[in-house]
């Protein structure tokens, strides 16, 4: 079994519900990220999307593409990130990984050697925001082959045909973005949020987790009850931006957010 | 020159592919949107109604057919083959751009969204989305790279007056492939109102395929043009290529006419040695941006790159699939001229023949002076002048080192 499928199917034991904290690697600085990835196990978290930074982040929104710019102001590429989880490894064994970012540094490191190297460091899947399943078929052979999972997103836009096809190729869990537009968009609509959930489990018995537009424990409580866990992060990049000059302050502050979510999950 | 066949007329395919080239690679929350614009085009450009309002608004508001004009003294004073120039910089408002904005507008008109969003580099294609937006009343917002915004403050102050929202991006390298990335984050936030008007043959599928198609009446005119005034068709047709919309509409009628080159001018900065310059074609490798594979301009991790160029146009890091495939398959050749090169010939077509080009224009037209002068006098050249060099004044006059 895989690591996040052992992650989802205890938690499914337990009753409870995940919470996703996703940061991106090398923000603000290198050194910050594996022990912010600690600290975000620490304060509950129980998958971590971590952030490639890109150049062009198409898909997201002022905040993180400002991650990304400091980011690559210390030169991290999808290599460093790759190492970063091999580091987080040496002390975490059972935390799920995924990493999440854009194809074309995966284009350039080529798909198998991508996968092999995700594999050794410990990552355990990958979602590629601008990689629908139409064009994924290369990747995806290489990613089964290292038997790693590729998250896929499934929008409000998604036609019933496409979100059909979109569970039959995904695997690990699925993202449902909950609001149209890029990260770090305004509230989303709980109750639509979770009647389209409740029509979306009819084509698959894949874990569902809903990000964009979670801000704060409420609404990270609010969407847990609809699906089967919350994805948050621009509010955690955020604070990371405010913390910029004072790296060694970001662990504990960003996993302080966390645990407050995580306790209003679970109250 | 290989052999070709004219499946590649008929590239995409259904996926939008043009060989590995091309393809869909969005975030899927613009999915939907594509699909439902694919299958609109697919009909409408079906439609004797659609095409016939396109072909109206071509001939009496754009004011085709551009001509082909021979450009006698030039040809004298290089020596060698003859050249010919497509007017484009004859339509209204100054460029080519205007024959896709036309042709995008009455898709949006037909989809019924109030709404149209375009990014530009020059301005030209920010000028004429606004000038159409202000033709059908739609509300128009165009994203324009803070640095472009300073180097074209003419077609910036066009824009507003025509009634359009000119946003200055300040992300990234705050030029054209940094509008295009805000441009696309606002139609995934607006998506149920706005049509994204790509200005140029890239873009996600099917993009490339309907700006290509909508600037096709180029290559058809100067075909026909051919045939009246020389009796046979060109040895060459040279084009300038930022994104390649100029290009492909010149090139694509032509792919089949196997005795026709076909080449294409990239921006080649500093020159492409020094690694400053807009040239991903001659100097680039295949990776994945703005929702396409083609050839781009990248570092070792794959990050994208600064380009350098003097003509925001095609200051670019990218360039449209099809150029990528039709290099792959050498049917297309693609060359780089300096910032200096087109800024000489930008003063020498003003100087001999009274048009003044579009700085990108002079790229093809510097490069097409090379190839002259090595061709003979009874082989003939047709250089697309995609737009007219009003826009760049104020750039040559701050290099001349005089202040307006
Ligand atoms: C006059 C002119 N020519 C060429 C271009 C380059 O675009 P494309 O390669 O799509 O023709 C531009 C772009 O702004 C332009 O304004």
């Amino acid at each position: 079994m895989s690591r996040i499928e052992a992650c989802f199917t205890a938690m499914k034991a337990e009753g409870r519900k995940a919470i996703v904290p996703y940061v991106t690697g090398g923000d603000s600085n290198p050194r910050v990220t594996v022990p912010l990835m600690h600290a975000l196990v620490e304060a509950g978290a129980d998958v971590i999307e971590l952030g490639v930074p890109f150049s062009d982040p198409m898909a997201d929104g002022p905040v993180i593409q400002l991650a990304c710019e400091r980011a690559l102001e210390h030169g991290t590429s999808l290599t460093d990130v790759l190492a970063m989880v091999a580091e987080f490894r040496e002390q975490d064994q059972t935390t799920p990984v995924v990493l999440m970012g854009y194809l074309n540094p995966i284009e350039v490191m080529g798909y198998e050697a991508f996968a092999k190297n995700a594999k050794a460091s410990g990552v355990d899947g990958v979602l590629v925001v601008d990689m629908p399943p139409i064009e994924s078929a290369g990747l995806m052979a290489a990613m089964k082959a290292e038997s790693l999972d590729i998250i896929f997103l499934i929008a409000p836009t998604t036609s019933p045909a496409r979100r059909k096809a979109i569970c039959e190729q995904g695997s690990g869990y699925l993202y449902y973005v909950s609001v149209k537009g890029v990260t770090g968009s305004k509230a989303l609509n709980v109750d639509e949020v979770g009647a389209y959930i409740s029509d979306m489990r009819q084509d698959t018995d894949l874990p569902i987790c809903v990000g964009f537009g979670i801000r704060d424990g409420q609404s990270a409580a609010a969407v847990s009850k609809v699906s089967d866990g919350a994805i948050v992060g621009s509010v955690l990049v955020n604070q990371i931006a405010e913390l910029a000059n004072t790296p060694e302050k970001i662990p504990a502050a960003v996993a302080g957010i966390v645990k407050e979510m995580r306790q209003a999950i679970d109250a | 020159m290989p052999t070709t066949d004219n499946t590649q007329v008929q590239l995409p395919d259904e996926n939008g592919h043009f060989g590995q080239f091309g393809g869909r690679f969005v975030s899927e929350t613009l999915m939907g949107a594509l699909e439902e614009l694919e299958e609109v085009y697919r009909k409408l450009s079906n439609d004797p109604d659609f095409q016939e309002e396109f072909d109206k608004d071509l001939a009496h508001y754009v004011g085709r057919p551009s001509p082909l004009y021979f450009a006698e003294r030039l040809t004298d004073k290089v020596g060698g083959a003859k050249i010919y120039l497509k007017r484009e910089d004859l339509n209204h408002t100054g460029a080519h751009k205007v024959n896709n904005t036309i042709g995008q507008a009455l898709l949006a008109k037909f989809m019924g969204k109030p709404r149209v969003i375009a990014e530009t580099g020059a301005g030209q294609h920010g000028v004429a989305s606004a000038t159409v937006a202000a033709r059908l009343g739609l509300e128009c917002k165009v994203y324009m790279g803070e640095e472009d915004v300073r180097r074209q403050a003419l077609n910036v102050y066009r824009m507003k007056l025509l009634g359009a929202e000119v946003i200055p991006v300040t992300s990234g390298t705050k030029t054209l492939k940094d509008a295009m990335n805000e441009a696309m984050r606002d139609w995934v936030t607006n998506v149920d109102n706005t049509f994204y008007i790509i200005g140029t043959a890239a873009g996600p599928h099917p993009y490339p395929m309907l700006v290509r198609d909508f600037q096709c009446v180029i290559g058809r005119e100067t075909k026909q043009q051919c045939m009246n005034q020389i009796g046979r068709l060109p040895d060459a047709v040279v084009a300038c290529v930022g994104g390649g919309s100029n290009a492909i509409g010149m090139f694509h009628p032509f792919i089949e006419d196997e005795s026709v080159r076909m080449i294409g001018v990239e921006a080649g900065g500093h020159g492409v040695e020094t690694g400053e310059h807009a040239a991903p074609l001659s100097d680039g490798r295949p990776g994945v941006l703005h929702g396409m594979r083609t050839y781009l301009m990248e570092d070792d991790n794959g990050q994208i790159i600064g380009t350098h160029s003097v003509s925001a146009g095609l200051d670019y890091p990218g360039v449209g699939p099809e150029h990528s495939y039709l290099k792959d398959i050498n049917r297309a050749e693609y060359v780089a001229i300096n910032d200096d090169e087109a800024l000489e010939a930008f003063r020498t077509l003003t100087q001999v023949e009274g048009i003044m080009p579009a700085l990108e224009s002079a790229h093809a037209v510097a490069y097409a002076m090379k190839m002259a002068k090595e061709m003979s006098p009874d082989q003939v050249i047709v250089v697309n002048l995609s737009g007219r060099g009003d826009k760049d004044i104020l750039t040559v006059a701050e290099l001349d080192g005089i202040e307006m």
